[in-house]
């Protein structure tokens, strides 16, 4: 195919998939017009049923729990996918990060990002905390905190050194943190079931609306992803690290 | 308010457009970690701060940090050779 042909090909299609595109948007419903009941429903029962500030957390994780169980297993998996196809191959040798072995030298880190990202790191690592366990109160929760909390782990590897990482967050501490995550979120919905409702049933204390104790087990379940996440997000980024860093295939240049 | 929505639109549109035409993999990470923070910054102004953070934190962190570092691994494989780009 030439590329004239290719491009008029493309001008065809592209027209097409516009005019589709603008017939669709004109029947959209207004800006701000919400036609659904659920939302406004959901507006007016869910802080006085659930006692839970932020009703997008209500119904992530008490009314539509069980759809951020099969949410919180798809990280679980695609990390799990990960470190299996990332391990060391049959070909492959692990040799010392540069800048652990003695007759290499890795280009030092510049002193700017060492003390940016230093100062960086407690804040960072207090605001992932606030975030994971003020997801009932406000906007956040254990996906997005455990993020934040792992971008921690990242700011030690930049200001510091691969050998540091390691030091600060063992391996062992992050899988425990990943695979107690995983497993807490189904612990929690099984009390539900030991407390004769049904499973992921909210039956802890409720509590006041806005208050850091409140809304029963959704905390407890930001708590449990929140240490999901973070701990998965860690994991891949060791996982990347070690290939980029440590396993060497013969010939490979470093 | 109306000004912000449709400046936000355009920046969005601006960065997206951005991410397609930057060619060199290296430079594509950069800019596409600008786009997930344009993005988050309109899930902002249209008053879902949840979805916005996750998006920045995936978008503009997750993302690009995994981007870079298989590009790392992908050069360390092929050495210096710059024509496999």
């Amino acid at each position: 195919m030439t590329p004239a042909l290719r491009r008029r090909v493309f001008l065809v299609a592209a027209a097409v998939a516009g005019a589709l595109l603008v017939w669709g948007l004109t029947g959209l419903p207004d800006y701000g017009v919400y036609a659904g009941p659920y939302g406004d429903v959901l507006n007016q029962v869910a802080v006085a049923e659930r006692k839970a500030a932020n009703v997008v957390a209500a119904v992530t994780f008490d009314y539509r729990g069980i759809d951020t169980m099969g949410e919180e297993f798809i990280l679980f998996a695609a990390v799990l996918g990960v470190a299996i196809l990332l391990r060391a191959q049959r070909d492959e040798t692990e040799q010392p990060p540069d800048e652990d072995a003695a007759d290499r030298h890795a280009p030092g880190t510049s002193n700017a990002v060492r003390v940016v990202g230093l100062a960086l790191l407690g804040p960072v690592v207090l605001f992932g905390i606030y975030v994971v366990t003020h997801g009932h109160l406000s906007p956040g929760g254990g996906f997005q905190g455990g993020v934040v909390l792992a971008t921690g782990a990242l700011l030690v590897y930049l200001s510091g050194e691969y050998v540091t990482l390691r030091r600060v967050s063992p391996e062992l501490l992050t899988d425990l943190a990943e695979s107690t995550g995983a497993a807490g979120y189904v612990a929690v919905g099984l009390v539900g079931v030991a407390a004769g409702a049904t499973f992921l049933a909210n039956v802890l204390p409720l509590g006041q609306p806005g208050m850091l104790l409140s809304a029963g087990t959704i905390p407890v379940l930001n708590l449990v992803v929140g240490l999901e996440v973070a701990g998965g997000f860690v994991l891949l980024l060791y996982e990347f690290l070690e290939q980029t860093l440590v396993i060497r295939r013969p010939g490979e240049v470093t | 308010m109306i000004v912000l929505e449709v400046s936000v639109f355009l920046l969005v549109a601006a960065a997206g457009t951005a991410v397609v035409l930057t060619r060199d993999p290296l430079n594509q990470a950069i800019v596409a970690s600008f786009y997930g923070l344009v993005l988050g910054i309109m899930f902002f102004v249209y008053q879902a701060p949840d979805v916005a953070l996750s998006q920045i934190a995936v978008g503009a962190v997750a993302l690009p940090l995994m981007i870079l570092l298989a590009l790392a691994k992908v050069r360390a494989l092929g050495g210096d050779r710059r024509d496999d780009r």
